[in-house]
């Protein structure tokens, strides 16, 4: 089976129902692995044992940015190919996305607070946070406000590209401005600054959240490929209910119809 | 396990991550459920796809 075969909604769907439960099973098994880490892990010696909220805050901070990088990637696919699974994957992935900034901008206020005396500052780095999630927000509202899904599919990918420009703003604002967050300390030049007794419950924590990640997508973008069917059908049934078009002959060029 | 005077802080930031994480879960679950049953309602009212399979096989 090849790659093009793979981005057929049908094969889509047959090799999602085959994923799903190997999938949740290496997430569960990742998740219960990294929060038993987290939890042996030692209190940091300025931080306390506030550090754990690191667990959490830092992969819903670098999946937030992630997954917009996945949308951007099927907003080309929708603009360039015009591939209805393209659409498909962004517009499956904007809540998943959401959910994960809203989790790093909350879980970084909770931790803020303790350590830097405050829950929200307007530095760049948390401004920028919170300009993505708004932007996941205004995604998700131009899927829902449009009604064909070709003209929200093809503006959708037009936003999603330009505000693929704040993923470098995001990931480079505490180098380029003064913030009160601190920079980066696991991925930067010169190795991670953080001791192995953090380092490896944060990265099983990271792929973990990457593994529930990809297991939501798959099943949301199942769930979105059967409503198009769903639309697509109730747009024959329509068609046949004013006779215009015989029941079960439809063409309908709606991702899922077939 | 000893968390310290920020207790409040730290169980809140992972009671928070698992319930966004339930919530995404059974919002994606129960979709699954109404699109099924979307479609099990269109095949019993005669409207089939136009690979002439039934609207509820998912291969």
């Amino acid at each position: 089976m090849s790659l093009i075969d793979l981005a057929n909604p049908t094969r889509f769907l047959a090799l999602a129902a085959r994923l799903l439960p190997w999938l949740a099973l290496v997430t569960v098994v990742l998740l219960a692995a990294g929060l038993y880490l987290s939890a042996q892990a030692p209190d940091d010696y300025q931080q306390g044992a506030t550090v754990k909220i690191m667990f959490i805050h830092v992969p819903n901070a670098w999946l937030s940015m992630f997954v917009w990088g996945v949308m951007s990637i099927a907003s080309l696919g929708t603009l360039v190919w015009r591939h209805p699974l393209a659409d498909v994957a962004a517009k499956a992935a904007a809540p998943i996305g959401a959910s994960f900034t809203f989790l790093a901008l909350l879980t970084g206020s909770l931790w803020g607070r303790p350590m830097w005396g405050t829950y929200w500052e307007w530095d760049a780095r948390l401004t920028s946070v919170l300009i993505l999630f708004l932007m996941y927000l205004g995604l998700m509202a131009l899927w829902r406000a449009v009604d064909d899904p070709t003209r929200a599919a093809r503006a959708a990918a037009v936003l999603t590209l330009v505000g693929a420009i704040n993923l470098p703003i995001i990931k480079f604002s505490v180098d380029w401005w003064n913030t009160l967050h601190q920079p980066a300390s696991v991925m930067r030049m010169g190795g991670t600054a953080l001791d192995k007794s953090f380092l490896i419950p944060l990265l099983v924590m990271a792929v973990g959240f990457s593994f529930l990640f990809i297991t939501l997508h798959v099943a949301a973008m199942r769930n979105e490929i059967l409503r198009r069917r769903v639309r697509s059908l109730q747009m024959l049934q329509a068609r046949a209910y004013s006779g215009s078009a015989p029941a079960g002959s439809a063409t309908g060029q709606i991702a899922g119809a077939a | 396990m000893d968390l310290g005077p920020y207790t409040s802080f730290i169980a809140t930031s992972y009671l928070a991550a698992a319930l966004v994480v339930v919530l995404l879960i059974g919002w994606i679950a129960i979709d699954y459920r109404i699109q099924k049953a979307r479609l099990r309602a269109l095949e019993e009212s005669g409207i089939s796809r136009r690979s002439g399979r039934a609207a509820t096989d998912l291969q």
